[in-house]
């Protein structure tokens, strides 16, 4: 657990799994609030809650930007975007997924009907394909992704059950160094093949797992 | 007699729930409109959907049936209806954003007589963000927003929203407890009647004006 925190460098851009905290690394977030990294910037999609999840990292002021599509359950956020100590970037949440997934397939962005006519359009281009008004969103990546797996077999293939999949899978893809915290680590050829969500050969290091 | 305020709550999401058809792929806003689902018509089927990652989506889940790894849009644990199913980000929104939702319900701080929407921002005083709201909007096929008619006697269905918008022209249809109102190219059309309001009351709690046919019909609990 310490070596992957030691991973995180002041100045990062960090991907964290989870929506609300599900399905978020909790135990690897708890570690790196002991921690005293800092500057890093969050793509995330949201801030959770002050006490569950990255909400944790917030009200430790641990970034200096985060890029996420709701801050309404953290007043923490709320209050050190207002106070001008943090900067938020609020992206429609589709959107947001989208531009990590690019970034991880291999794609120079793509255009969205999502926010047209909206403050989000502003300052970015416009395309009508076939009557229909697009905006051009960018890909989106990262140095570090911390994500979360129900069952993680001990080459790195990763199992997500229910809704503790969410952005997960995507930024596995989206981010130079890729860390799951695996809720249990299994043997290889123990997970069944078929529910395999995450291939091994996304992610590089493999955390707690004391079930 | 005026409905006190579980009252218009539910006589908003039953008018709502009778909007939906047999085997609707449906996504409910947060608040008012997740009431919804407690009115749906017998003998109608509708499937829910969760932005965050399932269709199928059940009631909320009893002291036994809790699982930390199930959860909505809003983070409460809740269930799995059976034939349900999981996926990520980006395919839940690929359904939305592509079309494949068949209504989605919202609620509302503006809307206006061309169907603009205003939810998620009021400068300088909430800005909780838009989350899912957007492609939502943007994506479902139907878009109806359920609210209660005015923000304690202020106007919030508007010539033109003020706030700043979370979509362009993609509302079809308001209920309220006083109204439901048709979006169409010429205006806002009013449909029905709420329980005990005239067509007097939703003009003075309305700042456009709307279009009013010889034929009005009522809805009520």
């Amino acid at each position: 657990m310490n070596e992957a925190v030691n991973l995180l460098k002041d100045g990062m851009v960090v991907m964290v799994g989870g929506f609300l905290g599900c399905g978020s690394p909790k135990k690897l977030i708890d570690a790196i609030v002991e921690s005293d990294v800092k500057d890093l910037t969050l793509i995330c999609n949201d801030t959770s809650f002050p006490d569950y999840a990255v909400g944790k990292m917030i009200v430790k002021k641990q970034f200096s930007k985060v890029i996420v599509s709701h801050i309404g359950t953290n007043k923490e956020t709320i209050r050190q975007m207002n106070d001008g100590e943090t900067e938020v970037e609020l992206v429609p949440q589709g959107t947001l997924v989208e531009q990590i997934r690019c970034a991880g397939f291999g794609l120079g962005g793509f255009y969205t009907p999502t926010g047209v006519g909206t403050e989000v359009e502003n300052g970015k281009e416009r395309k009508v394909v076939d009557g229909i008004t697009y905006i051009y969103e960018k890909p989106l990546k990262a140095d570090v992704a911390l994500l979360f797996g129900s069952k993680v077999d001990k080459k790195g293939n990763v199992f997500y059950n229910a809704t503790t999949r969410n952005f997960n899978p995507i930024m596995a893809l989206a981010a130079d160094t890729v860390i799951v915290e695996a809720e249990e680590i299994v043997e290889a050829g123990e997970l069944d093949p078929n529910c395999i969500a995450t291939p091994h050969i996304f992610v590089n290091y493999i955390v707690g797992g004391e079930k | 007699m005026a409905l006190d305020k579980n009252e218009v709550k539910a006589v908003i999401a039953k008018r709502v729930a009778e909007e939906l058809e047999d085997g609707d792929l449906v996504n409910l806003g947060i608040g008012l409109p997740s009431l919804v689902s407690n009115y749906i018509p017998e003998g109608i089927e509708v499937i829910f959907q969760a932005e965050n990652g399932l269709i199928g989506l059940g009631p909320a889940a009893s002291k036994e049936e809790e699982d930390p790894d199930l959860t909505n849009a809003s983070g409460q644990l809740v269930t799995l209806l059976e034939g349900g199913c999981y996926f990520d980000t980006a395919t839940s929104f690929g359904i939305i954003r592509g079309g494949h939702v068949d209504v989605t319900v919202l609620g509302a701080l503006q809307v206006d007589q061309r169907g603009n929407l205003a939810n998620w921002k009021i400068p300088g005083k909430l800005v909780p963000g838009m989350g899912g709201a957007m492609d939502l909007t943007v994506g479902a096929r139907k878009v109806i927003i359920s609210m209660v008619h005015t923000q304690k006697g202020v106007p919030k269905i508007l010539k033109e929203c003020n706030l700043p918008l979370t979509a362009k022209e993609e509302v079809d249809l308001i209920v309220t407890e006083m109204a439901v109102m048709e979006v169409t190219d010429k205006g806002l059309v009013l449909k029905e009647l709420g329980p005990d309001t005239t067509i007097e009351e939703v003009i003075a709690a309305t700042d456009v004006e709307l279009i009013i046919p010889d034929k009005i019909g009522r809805f009520g609990l």
